[in-house]
């Protein structure tokens, strides 16, 4: 019994580490360039995306899962918002003027991703 | 595989120019196929590619191109979206089939795992059990791995998670069933497949009312045509909306759709503005009148000439504020979004805590205790029934006021709107219509009405006031030919003077009269009148001899009063708010029964007035034309721009009404009371759904009453809760607007 409680322990550090302590690799965007990103099984891919202060950057969702859930992508903090068709891309072109991390998500939140905005 | 996109081609003029467009689209980064049919002057592009860079592209190789988004695609959404709704039917389908006579049979119908052959009849339950898993549910745990890796959990993780501790306790039992106590070998094959066969007809059902959600956005957006009718040297000829150009000259025939906002050239015709403004009167239009694209012509064919194309045309700002709009957040859904981001891995720590609970203070078996507690925790958590609460809710309802033309910017508008304690009404274009007219004409003892008329419109038709135009306009119908006038001066906040036939001729207020030295005692009491009836009195004197005097009045809108008294039936207290003498402003005041009376206020200073009764802790919507009331709009908690027709200014306040009677801030106030208290239901429902729910899947009232949550029953509450909240929303389109 010790083992199971110690292992159930264990496994409360893990999802407070995984979820909330850590975070996934960023990907990087230079100016002009556009960042696709995949909708597709649940999560953003990449769900992370780095860009400079004042920086445009284009972001090109890819809409593969047909589930309302994904249908549109919210910007919090930003007042952006998109709804993305099914199977073609959908641009949105952001340029934040002040650095801090932004985080997009559909309307459930199921799907959510960050825009890290660096000075 | 990406939907192709079909491009409208122009200014290739020989089959060898098919070959340059296709090798500018291929040269595209993404672009998997591009074929240019030369006949139809189009080209269709498949890859993963935006329809811009390849404008772009085509562009730069010398020709000119526009995405035909067309029925075509829509039909195509339509087709992918029921596919998908088909495919999860067909998966619940297969899940139930296997999962109901499962369940049936656990009741003695199947043999137990001690039995023989029990062992091998539920290994191959189980392997078919692993089949419709991976078959119905494997979205769940695709979605629940890769959600995982980005350090993310949602309603995957929970429900791959709940199915799938189910699918592997059963299994391992099956192969190794004296890890367990003997009473603790249960195996839960039926409930892994039961609670996909339930999730997955939730979001089927969800999906369908979801569709009804977007309803007004997809309304306003298939107001614009696709094509337009344009006049090309001498010749009429249809193209694509996108290639219709600034100042060009297009022809509508009755019965279609303007194409783009224009102003009217030749003809004259009876217009529907009905969709943009919720006027349903049609509004005439002849020549020199603005017309505004998705609007139709009922009567006449005419020509006008584009003055607002692509993303400028009213409706396309309508649009953009809608969708806008529905993306926003009112404060009352913020803490819904701090829970909702730590949700899914809050549970997940729950449910293990609850299994903890369970293994060291549970009643034996506690295996199969703790594993079932776990189980429902994991299922019935409904994280999406609270992300939706509010987003859902706003963008039914900003969708539906879009419908009857109110334009709220915001969920913060749409939030305070529905807490108003007092609403400022502007008087003129406001309450009234914006337009005065001369009701009086009362010459002095001795004196001509037709002779007082014409000295006045002579004096007034160097002036640009409101006021004047109303008397020159009256001289004009009564046919009199105005006098010459030279030095014209204007005397702030008096009056005007000039000089007719070589004698000075004044007209004006009480203190213009004084200054002038003539006697108005004659017309004093005349005067008081017609100022009591709501007409602005002006004197009228040649040199210092009192002519007579002219009463304007600006006439009220004939739905003012009953839009007023709606307003104190919400439980508003109505103010009016105007530059007119108190006199006039409480004669219209009484007419309308506002509740008070600010008057005699200079333009810049009615911000300061809002600004006081908020001091007195009301909470004060301003409601103005939007222009010359822009500072007391922006002063105001929530502010009114009112319109008539499409002209008005949208975007100059946080509510926009399209037509330009009152009962669009009633419709307003109204709609935003009702989605907040939408909103309200869902967030309440949501929440105490979780919070009961949770607890009662963990085992809350097992020490107590000895009952423990079917896993089972949670999947079928699970999948409801999300489609409750949608269809609550939804019971927001069916708000009627007051006419």
């Amino acid at each position: 019994m010790l083992w199971v409680n110690l292992a159930g322990l264990l496994s409360i550090v893990l999802i407070v580490y995984w979820f909330w302590l850590s975070r996934p690799r960023s990907k990087k965007v230079t100016t002009g360039t556009a960042i696709e990103i995949l909708v597709e099984n649940g999560v953003y891919t990449p769900a992370r995306i780095t860009v400079g202060v004042g920086h445009p950057v284009t972001l090109r969702f890819i809409r593969k899962d047909v589930s309302p859930c994904a249908e549109q992508v919210i910007f919090h903090g930003l007042g952006k918002s998109e709804t993305l068709e099914v199977g073609r891309p959908n641009e949105i072109t952001l340029q934040v003027a002040q650095a801090g991390e932004y985080r997009f998500t559909c309307q459930m939140q199921m799907y959510q991703g960050t825009l890290v905005v660096t000075p | 595989m990406s939907q192709p996109i079909r491009l409208s081609i122009s200014g290739m003029s020989c089959a060898g120019c098919v070959g340059t467009v296709e090798n500018a689209l291929r040269a595209v980064d993404g672009v998997d196929e591009a074929n240019v049919n030369f006949a139809e002057h189009t080209a269709m592009v498949k890859g993963s590619v935006a329809a811009n860079q390849l404008i772009n592209a085509v562009k730069q190789a010398g020709y000119d191109a526009a995405e035909l988004a067309g029925e075509e695609a829509e039909q195509q959404k339509e087709e992918v979206e029921f596919a998908y709704y088909r495919g999860l039917i067909r998966k619940t389908i297969v899940a139930a089939l296997v999962g109901v006579p499962l369940m049936i049979g656990m009741y003695g119908l199947f043999p137990m795992l001690h039995d023989p052959h029990g062992q091998s009849f539920w290994l191959v339950v189980g392997m078919i059990t692993l089949g419709v898993m991976v078959y119905s549910g494997g979205h769940f745990y695709t979605g629940a791995w890769k959600s995982f890796r980005n350090h993310n959990a949602n309603m995957d993780t929970l429900i791959g998670l709940g199915t799938g501790t189910a699918w592997v306790f059963s299994m391992l039992i099956t192969l190794w069933p004296e890890i367990v106590p003997s009473e603790a070998r249960h195996v839960y094959f039926e409930a892994a497949v039961l609670i996909i066969a339930f999730i997955n007809l939730g979001g089927a059902l969800e999906m369908r009312a979801r569709g009804k959600t977007s309803q007004a956005i997809k309304r306003l957006i298939g107001l614009q045509p696709k094509t337009a009718r344009v006049m090309r040297d001498g010749v009429e000829q249809d193209v694509p909306i996108s290639e219709v150009g600034l100042g060009e000259t297009l022809r509508v025939r009755p019965g279609e759709r303007i194409p783009v906002d224009g102003v009217l050239i030749d003809g004259h015709s009876n217009v529907d503005e009905s969709m943009l403004s919720g006027e349903p009167v049609p509004i005439e239009k002849r020549a020199g009148d603005e017309v505004s694209a998705g609007t139709i012509n009922a009567s006449g064919t005419f020509l006008f000439r584009s003055t607002r194309i692509g993303r400028d045309t009213v409706l396309a700002q309508i649009i953009e504020m809608v969708r806008t709009a529905q993306a926003s957040k009112p404060e009352i859904g913020r803490l819904v979004d701090k829970v909702a981001s730590v949700f899914v891995p809050s549970v997940l720590i729950i449910a293990v805590i609850t299994f903890l609970i369970w293994i060291n203070l549970g009643p034996e078996p506690r295996i199969s205790y703790a594993l079932v507690a776990t189980m429902t925790v994991l299922i019935i958590a409904c994280p999406c029934a609270l992300g939706l609460a509010t987003p859902i809710s706003i963008m039914v309802g900003v969708g539906k006021a879009a419908e009857f033309g109110v334009l709220i910017r915001n969920g913060e508008a749409l939030q305070l709107a529905g807490r108003l304690t007092t609403i400022v009404l502007d008087k003129t274009g406001t309450i009234t219509a914006g337009h005065p007219e001369v009701i009086s004409v009362i010459p002095a003892p001795g004196q001509d009405a037709s002779t007082l008329l014409l000295l006045a419109a002579s004096v007034e038709a160097g002036s640009e006031h409101p006021l004047a135009e109303a008397i020159v306009s009256k001289a004009r119908q009564n046919q009199l030919t105005l006098i010459k006038a030279e030095k014209f001066e204007a005397i702030t906040a008096h009056g005007v003077g000039a000089v007719l036939a070589g004698q000075a001729v004044w007209l004006g207020n009480q203190r213009l009269m004084s200054r002038e030295g003539v006697d108005t005692a004659n017309l004093t009491s005349e005067a008081e009148r017609i100022a009591l009836l709501g007409q602005t009195p002006m004197f009228v004197a040649q040199g210092n001899l009192l002519i007579g005097i002219i009463g304007v009045a600006d006439p009220i809108k004939t739905d003012s009063a009953a839009a007023i008294e709606h307003l104190h039936r919400l439980g508003l207290k109505v103010v009016m708010i105007t530059g007119d003498n108190r006199a006039t402003a409480a004669a219209v005041a009484k007419q309308v029964g506002v509740d008070e009376v600010i008057a005699e206020v200079l333009p810049q200073d009615k911000a300061n007035k809002i600004e006081a009764l908020q001091a007195r802790g009301d909470i004060v919507a301003m409601v103005g034309d939007g222009i010359n009331d822009a500072p007391a709009l922006a002063r105001a908690n929530v502010g009114f721009a009112i319109g008539t027709g499409t002209d008005v200014a949208i975007e100059s306040a946080d509510v926009t009404l399209m037509r330009g009677s009152l009962f669009g801030v009633v419709d307003a106030i109204t709609i935003s009371k009702a989605t907040v208290r939408n909103i309200k239901q869902n967030l309440f429902g949501a929440f105490i759904y979780n919070t009961v729910g949770i607890p009662l899947a963990a085992g809350i009232l097992y020490p107590v009453l000895g009952i423990l949550l079917n896993p089972l029953i949670a999947g079928a509450a699970m999948a409801m809760s999300s489609v409750t909240v949608v269809s609550n929303a939804n019971r927001l389109r069916l708000f009627k607007a007051r006419r």
